[in-house]
């Protein structure tokens, strides 16, 4: 199309150019509407299937492409949960929270004190070590995984949840303490400069004023460490061997490679449950998104 | 800041710099030392030199095999997810109503996608009789064979990680609603179409973020794992046997710790090399704003 400029004295072919724009506005957001509805429904459509079937029995789930049962049935959860270990889902549910919540937790404190002192000071060194927070960015963890199991080996802590968060106590995850120092450097140090004046000293001006006002960023740190760490499989694939031990990734595993002919509704059924904490995390802390955004950062 | 020993700031840093040294610096010498040696955990290493190369490189099938497919894999994969992530934020850039809640929804299988849960659900929507396969009935046509044949079950995977286009997709969408409105104005009284706006003021704009997506994502999608392992296990005929399923293997089943660096290594140079080549050429095609090059 090519846009001509309208003849002023001809007012009618004026309002013609405009009704015609003003329908091909509206065909284009018709048309935008429609592939965002149908790229959206792609995108959920497994998942709400997902919640649908786990409900089903298992020859329904084979047989029906829509979401409702037929005959609803709690049999997946009831048969799914008990396992065919010695242990129920319970326990795997456990051994998860037993890795994510110190990995969590630690990783915001490090993260937030290395952040601190990477932003806010001058040391010797600090060059060198920058460089190395966004060289480990990029360096894939493949290199490091099997020395890394050899050290664990060595110090006894195979089978155990200990590798699994120690490296993030010490804040071996780069990626967040490299967001947390850009979010550093784009607050103002006026608060922390009064605050010192006023007697504080390095560690109370972090603890009573940075991290108020890093908040959010430390939130969502929280955030997605807890996503990622719900996810992981690799980790305690390598890691852990008992049984007992076992966080819900290495279970679902585990119930595909020994429920008979595959119980398809079972798996399910404890697929919907380990993605759930996830979903509900994500849902709230949506919210909290919006609300840290909207407070503004740094006020007066 | 005043008062306090300029060693204070190391004081803060210390934890990343005691956790650098223990658990990134140290394995990753240590994992090029392996690399030359022959290591089965039983008894020390021994060095044998470029023993474990000269194998990998003229002797091993499977390696030849696996290097193939997590190239082809690649670079599918990460164009794929790209081009949609743009074309889906570019459409969500006008100002279209619920647009927060579009771009909620799209965002939910980034949060999941990494998930066995997830994996577990692709291995069944593309089984035989799975929800795929059913809806192509609908259509009166022929169920597919996903996993039985090479090329498509290397493509449910791709299709798993394009599914997860979400956490791309925000990135360029943040970039695009910081494009000065004013630029649009500008083309359209000169009279660009959409197209020549999209590829001459958007584009170039935007290519500071394309990068940042590509390395990223180029540097996830050669360390694919939970797919190929939970989905297809490798198969058939080892053509989603990614490279690291091959190093997982020969570490951590044959506990072959000597040969599974190599690979690693291997993999590891093949992901530096292409970023580089990656940094390098971005002088010719990264626009950034304030730059006096156009």
């Amino acid at each position: 199309m090519t846009v001509t400029t309208p003849d002023i004295a001809d007012e009618l072919a004026l309002t013609e150019h405009q009704v015609r724009l003003r329908r091909r506005a509206r065909i284009n957001a018709a048309i935008r509407y429609t592939i965002l509805a149908a790229v959206g429904l792609m995108m959920l459509y497994p998942l709400i299937w997902l919640i649908g079937a786990s409900f089903k029995t298992n020859s329904e789930i084979f047989s029906n492409p829509g979401f409702i049962p037929r005959e609803p049935t709690l049999d997946g959860y009831i048969e799914g949960w008990k396992t065919s270990t010695p242990y129920t889902f319970a326990r795997f549910f456990w051994n998860t929270f037993q890795i994510v919540i110190p990995k969590v937790l630690f990783t915001a404190i490090s993260a937030t004190m290395v952040a601190y002192g990477f932003a806010r000071f001058e040391f010797p060194g600090k060059k060198i070590f920058f460089a190395t927070l966004i060289a480990t960015l990029l360096l894939p963890n493949v290199v490091t995984r099997i020395p890394q199991y050899l050290l664990f080996r060595d110090i006894g802590w195979l089978d155990s949840f200990l590798p699994l968060w120690v490296p993030s106590a010490l804040a071996g995850d780069a990626f967040f303490v490299f967001m947390l120092v850009q979010f550093l450097r784009a607050i103002p140090r006026d608060m922390e400069e009064a605050a010192r004046v006023d007697g504080a000293n390095s560690l109370q001006t972090l603890i009573f004023i940075v991290v108020p006002l890093l908040k959010p960023a430390i939130i969502s740190v929280c955030l997605f460490q807890f996503m990622w760490t719900m996810n992981d499989f690799l980790g305690p694939l390598i890691y852990i061997s008992s049984v007992d031990k076992f966080p819900i990734s290495l279970a679902l595993k585990l119930s595909i490679d020994t429920t008979e002919a595959f119980e398809w509704n079972r798996i399910l059924a404890m697929s919907v449950l380990a993605i759930t904490p996830a979903l509900i995390v994500f849902f709230m802390a949506q919210k909290h998104f919006i609300e840290g955004i909207s407070a503004g950062g740094v006020k007066g | 800041m005043g008062g306090e020993s300029r060693y204070m700031g190391l004081a803060y840093v210390m934890p990343y710099v005691v956790g650098l040294l223990i658990f990134t610096a140290f394995p990753f010498l240590y994992s090029f030392y392996l690399s030359f040696t022959d290591y089965s955990l039983m008894s020390a290493p021994t060095w044998v030199g470029l023993d474990n190369y000269e194998k990998l490189f003229t002797r091993d099938r499977t390696f030849d095999k696996s290097l193939k497919v997590t190239l082809i894999y690649v670079f599918s994969t990460v164009p794929l997810k790209l081009a949609f992530a743009l074309f889906i934020a570019v459409i969500l850039n006008y100002r279209l109503k619920m647009i927060n809640f579009f771009r909620t929804a799209y965002y939910v299988p980034s949060i999941l996608g990494g998930s066995i849960a997830i994996a577990v659900l692709w291995r069944y929507i593309f089984a035989d009789t799975g929800l795929v396969n059913m809806f192509i009935g609908v259509f009166g046509l022929e169920p597919v064979n996903w996993f039985g044949d090479p090329t498509n079950a290397l493509f449910t995977i791709t299709l798993l990680r394009c599914w997860q286009f979400g956490s791309a997709m925000v990135i360029f969408l943040a970039a695009l609603q910081s494009i000065d409105k004013s630029l649009y104005e500008a083309a359209w009284i000169d009279g660009a179409n959409q197209w020549q706006t999209f590829r001459n003021i958007t584009l170039p704009l935007i290519t500071p973020v394309i990068f940042f997506n590509m390395i990223m994502q180029t540097v996830q999608a050669f360390q694919e794992f939970n797919g190929p392992y939970i989905i297809t296990e490798g198969g058939p005929l080892k053509s989603t046997y990614l490279l690291p399923l091959y190093i997982y293997e020969k570490a951590f089943k044959n506990f072959d710790m000597g040969y599974a660096s190599a690979i690693a290594w291997v993999l590891f140079t093949i992901i530096m090399v292409l970023t580089l080549i990656a940094f390098w050429s971005s002088k010719k095609w990264v626009y950034y704003a304030g730059d006096k090059r156009s």
